[in-house]
């Protein structure tokens, strides 16, 4: 039931925001809040009963949608879905709160955009969860094209063709494996295949696993997106409305990360085994490259999108290290990027709206006016680099952890890029807000923009001292998905891992 | 079948679709020059939405007890039905889209009405033959009359041209038929679609396969360049673009289901027995066409030049599912025809709110109508296959059909280029939302009741089907048993 109302409240204002509210900016904003606002409590309401038993779907809802091919429109929420769709609904909540003058079809995309995003974390039917990867890029095309702003060379016009395009193209293939699988298996629904799986009725063979994995792959790569195939991102980032930006940095490319832990793993364990090597490659590449292409942006924007490019390496690479300690550190930083970078577009928007531009020449001095909005970014900026007793501390740490498992030369590689992305968010921090002339008028956060950040400074410090409170669901259910990487697998594992799971706090 | 020439009343059943809409066809003109030449002359597409329900009604009838008429020259199946009822659908949205349209040019006559029922019997034949000569014949009624049609407002010099190409190549095509099908008698004997497949299919009688084959390409040319595939699909975009707008709006869908049918019927009917023969050429030529029309159409800057390869495109998806050569594959074709019948139509009829159609024309659309600019937008992202839409469903069975026959390669490269669709279709919607108006834009016309009624039933159906599409698939798989 809390799911439903987590999922389908959002689209029933979205709806109203289009038609009945569509004239009432301000009517839909209070709408647009309330429904936001129920979503985050509904999705915090699962959290009980997620505890109990996280490697078992709760709140599980399936009803016949389709009657052949049979798809389901069947959604459940276990350990790995239930914090990425909680920080969605939290972060609607911020980006509707940071577009109070907006009007109502604004509104009403941001709605059908978390409706779409929870669904993806939700839906249980392969079919479906293709439908609601889909939705999102209407809601996208509308946000980003109509009220995107040109920043510099890119045009708000050119970066959502762009986006749209890319990630477009690269997920038609993996409807074809979806069919694939169907024919195969009788059945889109997830669990069941699953069921399939474990009871030997359904195998892949390796030869039939490649081609399936890498269409799966390919649609999850350009969405996270992986390099190389991130040049979408800066583009659409840069224009993208600040409240966009929000959801779209702090929880797209997380659609990505979490299909290929949900998916990829379990569904075609010998390919992702047997890719991993070059996969954990371009997910190097992706930490090093765009934490050394983010240190020469001019603009916050474009940096911050570089930092999710390097970041999101660091998931992919906590996915294919193939031990435990990186897929909770790949999991854990999911949640924890979604909250730091939905917090650092947050201040940038602030910062945008207050000069008119995110270059960041245009700044400089501001924190001796704007102690508030200063403390705040710099502590976002300091959890985004990876500094102890913040949040995405716990996630690098775990998911280096399990790439020096994976073989040690990741490890190293990938540390480098933790200096680098203290190099370039502090240097950031320096040229903006600090400086030798203080700026003098600029103003501090107001109320409404504390309101929006305060929740994410919390939930930083917190998931950074106690990760206790958190990692345990995630971890439950990423055994597993390890458990069931070892099922589908015909050759045997070469060196089972011997040590044991270590938790990061 | 007995010796006695005249038809039974069942038969005549049978064909009472045909021959209602020929008796309205003549009464359209009749009630015509009961008016002054000059004045108002109402009513006339009310009488050809009658005739169009009354032979749709006829079509449900006749429908519910199939068999064989006229020596088994025709056959009514549920897949004949299927079709006759898809056929007049689009007939009644080309006479609603038309009328105000016409009007609006003070060139309403009633030769408009009578030839959108006249092409709609050789469409229906079409779907309903059983005989080669049948589909000679259904083609032609289908095609003179669509000529003319493509050639209505005579005044215009880009109408004449697309009238003059339409019927230039469409002439050159039917001859590769007529000339295929002339071969397929001289060695089999035989006209008839049963009796060439029961010959074909013994191998102690069949005729000699190289011969057969050529002949099968021959018609397979012929049929190629009806439904626009690729090497005979350069035409489309010019008279799409050419003739008055709901004119190629029922071009790119009437006359295309019709050929499919024909195509469906007569090679998995006929030509079955040497279908290891035909299908690997047919899979080349749905690759080819996917390819063309859809990287061709990046380039337009012309929103019905952009429909017009965009049809390409479309009839290259089709084309995949009946490459599929299953059961699963017909039922997609026919649940994709349409779906892109609904969808292609929604798109023609609001690209016929105004005269100019350039890209351009429609910038900033979203802030002067936003409600026209919505329901394009339904069409667009039906087109472009997103989900929620008819058109999602439409290609998820194609392919579904194409991998379920093994034809990965097909499937993976045909999605792959329905992606670069994305962009094009992307440019209209783009151009009305992101772009602002430019200075002294033309208003578009005010749609009138008729075209709204077509453009919001367009929308709904695209959009009920895209969340609902049992009951279509539902009944395009009843229908896709094809009486052999």
């Amino acid at each position: 039931m809390y799911l439903l109302i987590a999922l389908f409240l959002p689209l029933v204002v979205f709806l109203a925001c289009l038609t009945a509210l569509r004239k009432s900016q301000q009517m839909a904003f209070t709408a647009s809040l309330f429904a936001a606002g129920v979503s985050l409590l509904a999705s915090l309401a699962m959290i009980p009963e997620v505890m109990q038993n996280p490697t078992k779907l709760s709140q599980a809802t399936s009803v016949n949608w389709i009657p052949y091919p049979p798809i389901h429109f069947s959604v459940g929420v276990d350990g790995l879905s239930l914090w990425l769709i909680a920080v969605t609904a939290l972060l609607t909540v911020v980006a509707v709160v940071m577009s109070s003058g907006r009007d109502s079809m604004f509104l009403g995309w941001l709605l059908l955009l978390e409706a779409g995003i929870v669904g993806v974390f939700a839906a249980q039917d392969l079919f479906l969860f293709f439908v609601f990867f889909e939705l999102t890029l209407l809601p996208v095309l509308f946000l980003m094209g109509q009220y995107g702003k040109d920043s510099g060379k890119a045009t708000s016009m050119g970066a959502t063709i762009k986006f749209f395009v890319f990630t477009f193209a690269g997920s038609v293939l993996m409807l074809a494996a979806m069919t694939y699988l169907f024919l195969k298996a009788g059945t889109f629904d997830y669990q069941n295949i699953l069921l399939q799986v474990q009871a030997g009725s359904f195998r892949l063979s390796p030869a039939e696993q490649m081609p399936l994995f890498l269409a799966f792959f390919l649609a999850f790569a350009v969405k996270t997106p992986l390099f190389p195939f991130h040049a979408w991102q800066a583009d659409a980032y840069a224009t993208a409305p600040s409240p966009l930006g929000i959801v779209m940095a702090g929880l797209m490319g997380k659609l990505g990360t979490y299909g290929l832990l949900r998916f990829c793993l379990p569904l075609f364990p010998n390919a992702a085994r047997e890719c991993a090597g070059w996969i954990n490659g371009l997910a190097i590449l992706a930490i090093l490259y765009g934490a050394l292409v983010a240190i020469v942006q001019p603009n916050i924007k474009r940096l911050l999108a570089f930092s999710s490019l390097s970041h999101l390496g660091f998931v992919v690479l906590g996915i294919f290290s193939f031990h435990i300690n990186g897929l909770d550190g790949a999991a854990y930083q999911m949640v924890c990027h979604a909250v730091t970078t939905g917090a650092l577009f947050v201040l940038a928007g602030v910062l945008e709206e207050r000069k008119g531009s995110c270059e960041i020449s245009a700044f400089g001095g501001l924190a001796s006016r704007t102690p508030w909005l200063a403390t705040t970014f710099l502590i976002a900026a300091l959890a985004s680099s990876g500094l102890p007793a913040l949040n995405n501390f716990v996630g690098e740490y775990l998911i280096l952890q399990g790439a020096a498992f994976a073989g040690f030369g990741y490890a190293a590689a990938a540390g480098i890029g933790v200096i680098l992305s203290a190099v370039y968010l502090l240097w950031m921090y320096q040229r903006t807000f600090l400086g030798p002339n203080p700026d003098e008028a600029t103003a501090d956060l107001s109320t409404q923009e504390a309101i929006a950040i305060g929740p994410l400074i919390v939930l930083m410090i917190w998931m950074g001292v106690s990760s206790g409170n958190f990692l345990p669901v995630q971890s439950a259910v990423n055994q597993k998905i390890l458990q069931q990487t070892k099922m589908n697998v015909e050759f045997r594992v070469a060196a089972p891992v011997a040590a044991e799971a270590v938790h990061g706090n | 079948m007995g010796t006695n020439v005249m038809p039974s009343g069942e038969e005549l059943l049978r064909f009472l679709p045909e021959m209602i809409l020929a008796i309205f066809a003549v009464l359209v003109m009749l009630w015509e020059s009961r008016h002054d030449e000059h004045g108002e002359r109402p009513g006339m597409p009310a009488f050809a939405l009658i005739g169009l329900g009354l032979a749709a009604a006829a079509s449900i009838v006749a429908g519910a007890a199939p068999g064989y008429a006229f020596r088994n020259m025709l056959v009514v199946d549920s897949f004949a039905t299927f079709f006759r009822l898809l056929l007049m659908g689009i007939g009644a949205m080309a006479v609603m889209t038309a009328s105000p349209f016409l009007r609006a040019r003070k060139a309403e006559g009633g030769e408009y009405y009578s030839l959108i029922l006249l092409s709609l019997i050789g469409q229906s034949l079409m779907a309903a033959s059983n005989e080669l000569i049948m589909v000679f014949i259904g083609i032609e009624i289908s095609s003179i009359s669509s000529y003319v049609l493509a050639g209505y407002l005579k005044d215009d010099k880009r109408v004449n041209e697309s009238a003059l190409k339409y019927f230039l190549l469409g002439s050159f095509a039917t001859g590769f038929l007529l000339y295929g099908v002339s071969w397929i008698y001289g060695l089999t004997g035989s006209t008839n679609l049963n009796e060439i497949a029961s010959i074909l299919g013994n191998a102690d009688i069949a005729p000699d396969a190289v011969l057969t084959g050529a002949a099968t390409a021959l018609i397979l040319a012929g049929l190629c360049f009806k439904v626009s595939a690729f090497p005979f699909q350069s035409w489309a975009p010019d008279v799409y673009q050419g003739a008055a707008t709901p004119v190629g709006a029922f071009l790119s869908a009437a006359p295309k289901a019709a050929a499919f049918a024909t195509l469906l019927r007569v090679f998995l009917t006929a030509f079955d027995p040497m279908a290891d023969r035909w299908l690997p050429l047919l899979i080349v030529v749905a690759l080819l066409t996917m390819v063309i029309g859809n990287l061709a159409a990046l380039w337009q800057t012309d929103v019905k030049r952009i429909l017009g390869y965009s049809s390409i495109a479309n009839a290259g998806y089709v084309l995949v599912a009946v490459a599929a050569h299953s059961t699963l594959g017909i039922s997609a074709v026919l649940f994709y025809l349409a779906a892109y019948s609904v969808m292609n139509f929604g798109a023609f009829a609001v690209v016929s709110l105004r005269e100019e159609t350039e890209l351009k024309d429609f910038e900033g659309l979203a802030k002067r109508q936003p409600a026209t600019a919505a329901l394009m937008t339904v069409f667009m992202a039906s087109l472009i296959g997103l989900p929620m839409t008819a058109g999602f469903f439409g290609k998820f069975y194609i392919f579904q059909s194409a991998i379920d026959a093994e034809l990965y390669w097909l499937a993976g490269l045909g999605l792959l280029t329905s992606a670069v669709a994305a962009f094009y279709y992307l440019r209209v919607i783009a151009a009305m939302y992101m772009k602002p108006s430019p200075e002294g834009a033309p208003e578009m016309a005010v749609p009138a009741a008729s075209q709204q009624a077509v453009m919001f039933v367009a929308a709904a159906l695209t959009i009920g089907f895209g969340i609902f599409p049992g009951w279509l698939l539902d009944w395009a798989t009843r229908s896709s048993g094809l009486l052999r």
